[in-house]
């Protein structure tokens, strides 16, 4: 199982990849909207590429929630493996 | 009508020819071809081969983040936006954006983003299609990314008719100025059709060159050897508004824009009207609109695509429009040099059009080794200067569906 910071570090790659925020900004109390500038079309961009990446589902009605990269983390950690 | 003069002030290019204006413009005073063998694996297995890609990719140019939520035609549009833009000197406070609009024509839209995103359907299901594929392949697209870059905040269209599309943003811009909807219009158009089904398609039309082998040589208007178009890609863009703004500026004024004519042959879908009947109608409107007589007319820039019947059916339009002056008239083809850039062409032969009243020079066309007998016309095969004084000239764009638009220039 991937540590926090491994899949945080994962998930700044793709978030650059897509919106070219340097990955190093992309840290746990970061806002996607707010702080990162990810518009909602780049949000799902984001979330494909997170569902490939890590190998879980994250429903359409659950992205509202992610708000933060902790967020996405902290249901990334605790999904289960698709 | 408005008789509000409408005047050039600004021009932006890529080309196969070159990323931008002048080296575009170099390349053709030198008769150079940006025509190339398809060195990619699918152009393998197609009768077809060739294809004149642009000669910078537009990568080179545009942010990472910013090129991939661009279809390649809107790549392309912002590219010659953004030169378009700088050289023509305008800011967000020399112009009210609500004042700004702009026409840019497309032929077929985001055509590449909508095959590999059917692709990714296929293969991947329906989970991995972008969300940015819609905005992306819109025809409307390119125009839209062209009003973010500069602001524009009037009327933001997208002619559509086929090749003769990029001609028509022109003729719209002008329109728009002169019925006080705008100051300014940056027009033009974009095409980046270069991918495995539409030249398969445009094969099985039997309209594009299948010469090969030497790919330079496929792209030969009027020639008696031609035998079909080459598909080219990019985009031109043109900053045009009234005189009256430009002037109050103090703009550099490369040419006016007169008139122009837009008609349709409701002949066939796709074969053009063996007489011109349409296209020499547009012509005439052309000229009238402009208030020109045809002994003004000392340049056009053909439409003429390196086919067999259109390029026939131009040479019969020339002489039924200009009478007596079709024989002083200097007639080029710059696609023989760019290929045919469907909605594009337009744009970046208007821009030609331009720079050959602005610099009083004609570019030639290329591979008119043994011209067809049919077509008697005095065609540059060299740079051929232009007279001084007040001179004009055309710029023809026939396209699929019978669409005919001539626009007219004019020296200042």
């Amino acid at each position: 199982m991937a540590t926090t910071e491994e899949i945080r570090a994962d998930l700044a790659e793709i978030v650059n990849e897509v919106a070219g925020i340097p990955a190093d900004d992309v840290q746990l109390d970061k806002s996607f909207t707010d702080d990162l500038d990810v518009d909602s079309l780049s949000m799902v961009e984001v979330v494909v590429a997170a569902e490939e990446k890590f190998g879980v589902k994250i429903p359409d009605d659950e992205v509202k929630n992610l708000k933060t990269v902790g967020d996405a983390v902290a249901f990334i950690e605790q999904a289960p493996q698709a | 009508m408005s008789s509000r003069r409408v005047v050039v002030t600004g021009m932006g290019m890529t080309s196969p020819l070159g990323g931008d204006v002048p080296s575009t413009w170099e390349a053709m005073l030198a008769g150079r071809s940006g025509v190339r063998r398809l060195e990619e694996e699918w152009a393998e297995e197609l009768p077809v081969q060739i294809a004149a890609r642009v000669a910078v990719e537009p990568s080179e140019v545009l942010e990472r983040v910013k090129a991939r939520r661009l279809d390649r035609s809107a790549q392309f549009a912002v590219v010659a936006a953004m030169e378009a833009w700088a050289d023509s000197g305008l800011t967000d406070t020399t112009v009210d954006p609500e004042r700004m609009g702009v026409a840019l024509a497309s032929g077929i839209g985001g055509v590449t983003t909508l095959l590999s995103n059917y692709d990714t359907l296929k293969e991947k299901g329906p989970r991995r299609v972008s969300p940015l594929a819609i905005p992306m392949l819109m025809p409307n697209a390119p125009a839209a990314q062209v009003a973010l870059l500069v602001g524009a905040k009037a009327g933001v269209n997208t002619p559509v008719s086929a090749c003769a599309s990029g001609n028509e943003g022109v003729a719209l811009g002008v329109d728009q100025i002169r019925l006080g909807r705008a100051d300014v219009v940056l027009v033009g158009g974009t095409e980046a059709a270069i991918h495995a089904l539409p030249m398969a398609a445009f094969g099985q039309m039997m309209a594009l060159s299948k010469r090969n082998d030497e790919p330079e040589r496929a792209s030969r208007p009027w020639d008696a050897d031609r035998d079909g178009f080459v598909l080219g890609e990019g985009a031109g863009v043109l900053v045009i508004e009234s005189e009256e703004h430009a002037k109050a500026r103090g703009a550099r004024i490369y040419a006016e824009v007169r008139g122009a004519g837009i008609t349709a042959d409701s002949h066939d879908i796709a074969q053009p009207d063996p007489e011109g009947r349409g296209g020499s109608r547009a012509i005439l409107r052309a000229l009238q609109e402009s208030d020109l007589a045809a002994s003004d007319i000392v340049h056009i820039n053909a439409h003429a695509t390196s086919t067999p019947l259109g390029d026939l059916a131009e040479g019969l339009m020339v002489h039924s429009t200009l009478g007596a002056q079709a024989d002083r008239v200097v007639v080029t083809s710059t696609k023989s040099m760019t290929g045919h850039l469907l909605g594009g062409a337009g744009a970046i032969e208007s821009i030609a059009t331009v720079l050959a009243l602005h610099n009083r020079v004609a570019p030639p066309t290329i591979n008119l080794d043994k011209q067809d007998t049919g077509v008697d016309l005095d065609i540059a095969t060299s740079p051929r200067d232009l007279p001084a004084g007040d001179i004009a000239a055309l710029n023809n764009s026939f396209g699929f569906g019978g669409a005919n638009v001539a626009v007219a220039f004019a020296s200042v």
